[in-house]
């Protein structure tokens, strides 16, 4: 009970500090906006630099009075596999730099950061150097196991869960019914429960609703994580939602009885000859379809929230010239409102239909056979069963 | 983006939309003719229309 209230405390604490770092680097990011950023090429420039990843969290820029540019914001680890083994160093020692001119040595080989990626340099190399497509000649890219900001995000995330859904949990062995920030999460792990994994994975459910919670709140939270003035952009990642379709695929995999694994193969009531061919079209299905339509809906639907939002903000500086700044702003900030409250909107639909997808699956892949369809060899045994 | 992926795009979101059409188009009429069943019928609203958001974002994810 004490660790729940404490928890409340830490989680009530941590959005807080969220929220007022947040206010503050939006009205400052304002300010930004006027400065530098005030062409197309540099707004669109911007908006797919939001969308990448990052090796430091960066809140905001401004030009203070001497004519300097300043960041603020904080720096993040960088932990590479390089020819000289792990390596790690905070990547403020770019100093913000993303164009490979700033070399930093570390561990005894040499590092530049190029378009968000880190690059090695080849051992004698004084400073990257390139080729006419602009692809560096003389380094190469490492193993990046960096904590970048979307992992930060993530752990974030993976903390507060624990913290919430463990107090939660430990609620129940006392009493009935839970109290304080309990009763927000209760009637949502019954929703998942009752409308997403029972209706389609039936009487086994128990087994994999532990699953389908852990990835409905954690895509739901980093979603509404996203639409923070932080720019995270987790769930726009493609490698973190493909990481969550490989984990639903592996479930299904593993977890498919005999009948699945028939109907896949050996797909029973079909003339002979056409067996082979359903099989190779049951198994693309299964182990590419099913799990690359799961990530690059999610991908594809946060990406494309996120640049609209952006856009929408962008028409603050693309028509000023047209609107004036009042028009401008009264014009930007009301469709940006409109589309927030529908990206708040997509972003439970997105989750949603992640888990409900997810379940779809699992709930094929352990279906009990039903004797619905016509098998050579147990036909006249399934009719009968059937009027018994 | 050269013009042929544009025309392609539109003639995936184009299709995409005349799906997305047909099917909210009937869970409306099946909501207005049978209110009682509004639940079910937008579970399976939303399950066809993530299967053909499915593809249609497969589709544009290919052609970029």
């Amino acid at each position: 009970m004490r660790v729940f209230k404490r928890s409340i405390d830490l989680a009530a604490t941590l959005f807080i500090l969220l929220f007022s770092i947040g206010v503050s680097a939006n009205s400052s990011s304002d300010e930004k906006e006027e400065g530098p950023v005030n062409t197309q090429e540099e707004v669109e420039g911007y908006i797919l630099h939001h969308i990448k990843d990052s090796h430091d969290f960066h809140l905001f820029s401004y030009t203070n009075s001497e004519g300097e540019r300043k960041h603020v914001g904080f720096p993040l680890p960088v932990i590479v596999w390089s020819s000289e083994g792990l390596v790690s160093f905070m990547s403020s020692k770019f100093h913000h730099d993303d164009s490979g001119e700033h070399i930093v040595e570390a561990g005894g080989t040499r590092f530049v950061k190029l378009h968000s990626k880190i690059y090695e340099l080849e051992s004698g190399a004084e400073e990257i150097s390139f080729d006419e497509e602009h692809h560096p000649v003389n380094a190469h890219k490492v193993l990046d196991f960096s904590i970048t900001k979307s992992v930060f995000g993530m752990l974030l995330i993976g903390i507060l869960m624990l913290l919430w859904f463990g107090g939660l949990a430990r609620q129940y062995k006392s009493k009935q019914i839970p109290t304080g920030f309990g009763r927000i999460l209760e009637p949502l792990v019954i929703y998942v429960r009752d409308e997403i994994a029972k209706p389609n994975i039936g009487h086994k459910y128990r087994q994999f609703t532990g699953y389908l919670l852990t990835v409905f709140f954690f895509i739901w939270i980093l979603n509404l994580l996203g639409l923070t003035p932080f720019g995270f952009n987790v769930t726009g990642q493609i490698a973190v939602t493909a990481a969550l379709a490989i984990f639903t695929l592996v479930i299904y995999t593993f977890k498919g009885n005999k009948d699945y694994w028939e109907h896949m193969l050996w797909m029973p009531g079909v003339p002979v000859l056409i067996r082979p061919v359903l099989a190779v079209i049951e198994l693309a299905g299964a182990f590419l379809i099913k799990p690359f339509s799961l990530l690059v809906r999610l991908f594809a639907n946060i990406s494309a929230g996120h640049i609209v939002v952006m856009s929408l903000i962008a028409i603050l500086i693309t028509m000023k010239s047209e609107l004036t700044v009042f028009g401008s702003g009264l014009l930007s900030f009301v469709l940006s409102l409109f589309i927030t409250l529908i990206e708040l909107l997509v972003a439970f639909l997105q989750a949603y239909i992640f888990t409900m997808l997810s379940a779809l699956f699992i709930g094929m892949a352990v279906a009990e056979h039903d004797h619905g369809h016509d098998h050579e060899e147990d036909d006249a045994e399934g009719v009968r069963a059937d009027f018994i | 983006m050269t013009v042929p992926n544009l025309v392609g795009a539109g003639l995936i979101v184009i299709g995409a939309g005349i799906g997305l059409g047909k099917i909210g188009g009937s869970a409306m009429e099946g909501i207005a003719r049978q209110p009682e069943a509004t639940g079910k019928i937008q579970t399976a609203m939303i399950i066809i229309a993530a299967l053909l958001e499915g593809l249609a974002f497969g589709a544009l994810f290919l052609g970029k």
